[in-house]
């Protein structure tokens, strides 16, 4: 099954952390993602510019909607992504739990919907 | 005669069950799809527990049901009942299974399913609910009443937990030695929390409640039968024996509450304490200590009193000790005071319940008020007793326990101008 770990941490901390932290972290994700590439479970993923940089879109009434800022305002932010390929939920958490993020923050595992012939 | 009908009623519905339960598990396990799998087998299963009571248990009793399976789905493909999982099922038995069932038995994936109920990614409160659905083929409703829960509600949430399991990818797998002690707890706690919905009706004027203990003993078994060098596994089912044993010792002719210190012994059952102290014995010799052997150990400890004539509280508070330690929580540390005080008075027994005081999960528990006015009307202390008695008594949901708490309350006027 192909799953998403959605990463959200909280920016403003992550924003504040000094440089040496912001390197470690920096370091721990590049590790991750070897490891994710190595096992050949690695399917997609990347880091997410923060909230500030965000615009919602919506269309109502056949008119385009853009507002500054990101969908919900929550406490932890969205901030990037794995898409990766897991037996099951069992594999799928153990790849999330050594994500760097289920440390600081949280990670949110989706199942991809698969389209069935 | 009458009896004797009962008897063999209960042994082909049990049989029914076990069959059911294999085929759903095995199912399934290949497909992850668990309402598919109750759902290709659902009227073979009805037809099951009325047929089987009166012919008999068939020779192969799996086999009958497939059989019955594969024979009503053409009738409710006609009748457009069955939907796509189902008749996937049963294409997946066509081609695979009846080839290999025709000399072996068909492989117990039970276990696996238990353990894909008891998930972490599902919801704890729906574990128990699940269990008893899919491996002994309770209908909600049944299980709705157990749990006091309306059975729209129970409903809909065992097709939420089994929809989870398709959706989520939630593996048919025994966990391997590393996360299986995490893991196992999670099964014995939903066996155990099934136990524990029949237990809370003592008088059995519940019947569905009543046989929910049985169902969960019926687990406990399955479990240990399965995995017999888990001594935690072991130890869950000698405790559930140790307490079923006590049952109906524990309300008077009457219907009043019989605490367990004035228990008529002759009113246990000695076969069932045998086999708990067995059980217990064989987990002991693992020499892994865990939650529910030192709980099978203080009900040991308890029903010591069938040959000694007294109840050791010394190696009972000893064994609230280690429970404490491994799996405190407060209903742990009021037995222990209560423990503590038979050992060595009341009073060390006021001053360890004290020491909790400030938990406020206590607040509103029963346990904890009755056995603080106890121990304070031991103590002479008759209007705190009072207060506490009376804090109890509103908590209370069982009328014979709040009677008895009652009478107790009415019992400190003597007291009080005793002391």
């Amino acid at each position: 099954m192909r799953y998403m770990l959605l990463i959200y941490v909280n920016e403003a901390a992550m924003a504040a952390a000094p440089t040496e932290t912001t390197y470690e972290i920096s370091a721990a994700y590049g590790a991750y993602t070897d490891a994710l590439k190595k096992s050949g479970a690695w399917l997609a993923g990347d880091r997410l510019k923060p909230t500030q940089a965000a615009t919602s879109v919506r269309m109502a009434n056949g008119k385009t909607n853009v507002l500054d800022g990101p969908y919900a305002d929550t406490k932890e932010q969205l901030a990037g992504f794995y898409m990766i390929e897991a037996e099951d939920a069992d594999a799928a958490i153990a790849w999330a739990a050594r994500c760097p993020a289920a440390s600081a923050g949280t990670v949110e595992l989706r199942p991809i919907w698969e389209q069935t012939m | 005669m009458e009896n004797g009908l009962e008897i063999a009623r209960a042994a082909a519905e049990a049989a029914a069950r076990q069959s059911y339960g294999k085929l759903v598990a095995w199912l399934a396990a290949r497909t992850r799809d668990v309402a598919g799998a109750e759902d290709a087998l659902a009227d073979a299963f009805a037809a099951a527990l009325e047929r089987w009571p009166k012919a008999g248990v068939p020779d192969r009793p799996e086999a009958w049901l497939l059989a019955v399976a594969r024979r009503r789905r053409v009738d409710a493909i006609r009748r457009r009942l069955t939907g796509e999982a189902a008749r996937d099922h049963l294409r997946l038995v066509a081609e695979e299974m009846e080839a290999s069932m025709n000399d072996e038995e068909l492989p117990d994936e039970r276990l696996r399913l238990m353990f894909a109920c008891a998930h972490p990614a599902i919801e704890p409160g729906v574990r128990a609910p699940l269990i008893l659905q899919t491996i002994l083929g309770f209908d909600a409703a049944t299980i709705a009443s157990a749990f006091l829960v309306s059975p729209a509600t129970m409903s809909q949430r065992l097709v939420r937990a089994k929809s989870r399991i398709r959706e989520t990818g939630i593996p048919f797998r025994v966990p391997e030695r590393a996360e299986l002690g995490g893991r196992l707890d999670a099964v014995l706690e939903a066996i155990y929390a099934a136990f524990a919905e029949g237990w809370s009706d003592p008088a059995g004027t519940e019947t569905q409640r009543r046989n929910l203990a049985t169902e969960g003993i019926w687990l406990g078994r399955l479990l240990a039968s399965l995995m017999p060098e888990e001594p935690e596994a072991l130890g869950l089912l000698s405790l559930m024996l140790f307490a079923e044993a006590r049952r109906a010792a524990r309300r008077s002719p009457e219907g009043d509450f019989v605490p367990l210190a004035e228990q008529d012994i002759a009113l246990w059952d000695d076969m069932l304490i045998d086999e708990a102290e067995a059980l217990l014995g064989r987990a002991a010799a693992k020499a892994v200590i865990g939650r529910y052997q030192l709980e099978a150990a203080v009900q040991s400890a308890h029903t010591a009193r069938r040959r000694s004539g007294r109840t050791d509280w010394a190696a009972i508070r000893q064994l609230y000790d280690a429970l404490l330690a491994i799996a405190g929580s407060p209903v742990v540390a009021i037995n222990r005071a209560v423990a503590i005080a038979e050992a060595e008075g009341a009073a060390a027994g006021l001053a360890a319940l004290y020491v909790l005081g400030d938990d406020k999960r206590l607040a509103d528990y029963q346990p904890y008020w009755a056995a603080r006015a106890g121990l304070l009307a031991r103590l002479g202390n008759t209007s705190q007793a009072a207060e506490a008695y009376d804090r109890a008594i509103g908590l209370e949901r069982d009328p014979a326990v709040r009677r008895f708490l009652q009478q107790r309350r009415a019992g400190l006027g003597d007291g009080a101008t005793k002391g």
